[in-house]
């Protein structure tokens, strides 16, 4: 029975760890950034659509919708306000580059989190949830919101492999994460696939955001929560490594959930760290990682 | 002529110099010391600014017009330290109204010993607060504690368990579920105790992480033991207990502490979710605990869009009782304001505060009982506060949703 439990409740979460962290290594493998905002973008997504579906009685699907839009915008804004002119500074070193843009993506994260504590609080919000009430999945009560959210991540996730293998832009994409001057010089914009990569990642981590709302409730604290649990995931599957994070991910939900059912909620991330440490130790190109 | 010309506008200008002084003596500054962004901090220094301004628009104290100084301790103790220093050393002021949460007040403590500035909170829990006092009086005179202390707070949850619960649904077994912090320590201490003295078997005693995002483990864990009533002592958590109790269906009532549902924000925040939570506080809308409670709960929620939380009753209280100890001192000196804060007989918006003196172990908490302060339990119910116990003021009876389920 409790096996069963941390099966369907690990399924669940680990499906919403791997939506927002595919996204944070499409970028780093596309353009080489770590986006250090991804848990402020995430509950930006969340809070939005609490707002919207609630205070402006847009409903569930409506402010799911608004939420992911806003995620969107903070998405390209991160990338047009921090990234983009730190990248083409002639002032910064090139070698100093990554750091800039790493502490810029960080302070960027701290400013966007503030700010939503500064006007709603840092109370949890909770994002009306898209299914309301239980199923009985084979004894265990389940709410059905659960089980739609899983879905949505991998309906998510899905139209990203399509995206990404069956459209020239997608395929682009891919290529600029392999060789980008290559690309360039098939005359290839570099500049728009890189608006193409941070709209996608996004759409990502607004659906991961907003269906965090309303899977657990989110509040403001929880952004560097998020950014470090996304980052993990990423370094445990290999950096760049579409497939290694979305095996991380499991990894990641799973421990987890074992260890909050069997030995103790309150150090349910404790595993994770450890293997992380292990991991790079032994393996430091991570799980499924190239390099 | 000439120097005539200019003197008399200038003599004039004097005058009006003089006289703007003696109109503007420099006001008393109250420092407040508070979490801003969170629902329970924020209430802190919005009530106190509501209760200068009245005073003020009454004349303010001997006199002088009362000016609060607000600071945001971001619910850091670190913070905190700063925030109470430069209050006293660089802002002036006389008194310090600080926190909600135990842990800060208990970082705080020695500083208001150490510069002598009179210091009391308005939300904070912790018994330790008082002991403090009261191990060392002499030195930490300075400390008033304006909330109830955990073990309080135990008795007046049991007290209404007793009557709503074990008297009223038959219920035997509870498993305790507390969030690991200074204040709950006492509070579950005081719960184990008192709960089989009222007929309650407890059956677990869970601590939880206040970093805590999934309860499913949590409540898993308590359903397989089957208890009749969860009693809760939360604080620092509560939407996402609440919201994910709900959206499980977990079929066992909550009853006890859960300091965010006491704000009207909190329905909202966990979209209706808190249908059936039932809290123990001091004060709630519509309830009036003494006269002067409506009257502020609706001040509040015109000027500022939401009820007060709990500890938005206390420091709106707080400035009055310390304006009322700087008349009755003369004057802003420490020693004297304590003495005179040690006097005070106030019925304010959630009773009348008469502190406890140095023999008490509680020292500088207020006196609790008939008379005094006593506890409510309210309901959420339908997207309102309803007080259900106790009955001469209950303004509804305890109902829960369809899921949950009561012995009888």
């Amino acid at each position: 029975m409790k096996a069963l439990q941390i099966l369907i409740d690990g399924f669940a979460i680990s499906s919403l760890y791997a939506t927002g962290a595919i996204g944070f290594t499409l970028i780093f493998g596309v353009s080489g950034v770590l986006n250090l905002s991804h848990g402020s973008i995430m509950v930006t997504a969340a809070v939005v659509a609490w707002l919207v579906a609630g205070s402006f009685g847009a409903g569930a699907y409506g402010g799911a919708l608004v939420g992911i839009a806003a995620a969107v915008i903070v998405s390209l804004v991160t990338y047009g306000l921090v990234v983009r002119p730190i990248q083409h500074s002639r002032t910064i070193a090139r070698e100093e580059k990554e750091i800039f843009v790493l502490t810029g993506t960080l302070l960027w994260g701290i400013m966007v989190q503030e700010a939503i504590a500064y006007i709603f609080t840092n109370n949890p919000k909770t994002v009306l949830p898209l299914i309301g009430g239980v199923v009985n999945l084979l004894g265990v009560r389940t709410p059905a919101n659960e089980i739609a959210i899983a879905a949505i991540a991998w309906i998510a996730m899905g139209l990203l492999w399509l995206l990404v293998n069956r459209t020239r832009g997608g395929k682009a994409l891919m290529a600029a994460a392999i060789n980008p001057r290559g690309l360039t010089l098939c005359g290839f914009e570099l500049g728009s696939i890189h608006l193409l990569v941070w709209t996608i990642y996004g759409v990502l981590a607004g659906v991961a955001g907003v269906l965090l709302g309303s899977f657990l409730g989110v509040s403001s604290d929880n952004a560097g929560q998020l950014t470090a649990s996304a980052f993990s995931i990423v370094v445990l599957g290999g950096l760049g490594s579409v497939t290694g994070s979305l095996v991380a991910a499991y990894v990641v939900g799973y421990l987890e959930s074992i260890t909050a059912y069997l030995v103790n909620p309150s150090i349910r991330t404790v595993p994770v760290l450890v293997l992380l440490v292990i991991v790079v130790y032994l393996r430091p190109q991570g799980l499924l990682g190239r390099r | 002529m000439k120097t005539g010309h200019w003197m008399l506008p200038a003599a004039a200008a004097f005058v009006g110099l003089a006289f703007n002084a003696a109109n503007a003596a420099p006001p008393i500054k109250i420092g407040v010391i508070a979490e801003s962004s969170s629902v329970s901090g924020a209430s802190i220094p919005k009530a106190a600014q509501l209760a200068a301004d009245e005073i003020n628009a009454k004349g303010g104290v001997l006199g002088r017009k009362i000016e609060i100084v607000a600071y945001d301790d971001h619910n850091s103790a670190t913070d905190a330290v700063r925030a109470f220093q430069r209050a006293a050393r660089e802002d002036k002021v006389s008194f310090v109204i600080a926190s909600y949460i135990s842990e800060v007040v208990l970082a705080l403590e020695p500083w208001s010993a150490r510069l002598h500035m009179p210091m009391i909170t308005p939300g904070a829990a912790s018994d330790e607060i008082s002991h403090n006092i009261y191990k060392n009086y002499n030195h930490m005179k300075y400390v008033f504690h304006g909330y109830l202390p955990s073990t309080f707070i135990a008795d007046s949850v049991c007290d209404g368990a007793k009557d709503l619960l074990v008297d009223g649904h038959g219920v035997k077994t509870a498993v305790v579920m507390s969030e690991d912090a200074a204040w709950t320590l006492p509070l579950d201490n005081e719960y184990l105790k008192c709960l089989p003295k009222i007929g309650i078997k407890v059956l677990d005693h869970i601590r939880l992480s206040p970093d805590t995002t999934d309860f499913t483990p949590i409540f898993n864990r308590i359903e397989a033991k089957k208890p009749d009533v969860i009693i809760t002592g939360i604080s620092h958590v509560g939407v996402q207990p609440t919201v994910q109790w709900a959206a499980q269906h977990v079929p066992i009532p909550m009853f006890g502490v859960s300091s965010q549902a006491t704000t009207s924000t909190f329905w909202k925040d966990t979209n209706g979710a808190t249908d059936g939570v039932a809290f123990q506080t001091v004060a709630s809308p519509g309830v009036p605990v003494t006269p002067k409670t409506n009257p502020f709960t609706n001040e509040y929620t015109k000027k500022f869009g939401a009820t007060p939380s709990y500890a938005g009753y206390t420091s709106y209280d707080d400035v009055y009782m310390i304006a009322d100890a700087i008349k009755a001192a003369g004057g802003t000196n420490p020693d004297k304001l304590v003495t005179a804060m040690e006097k005070t007989n106030y019925v304010g918006t959630i009773g009348r505060y008469v502190f406890n003196g140095k023999e008490s172990p509680f020292t500088h908490t207020f006196k609790v009982g008939k008379g005094y302060v006593t506890g409510l339990m309210v309901q959420w119910q339908n997207g309102k506060q309803v007080t259900i116990w106790p009955p001469d003021v209950a303004q509804g009876k305890m109902t829960f949703p369809s899921f949950v389920k009561l012995p009888k």
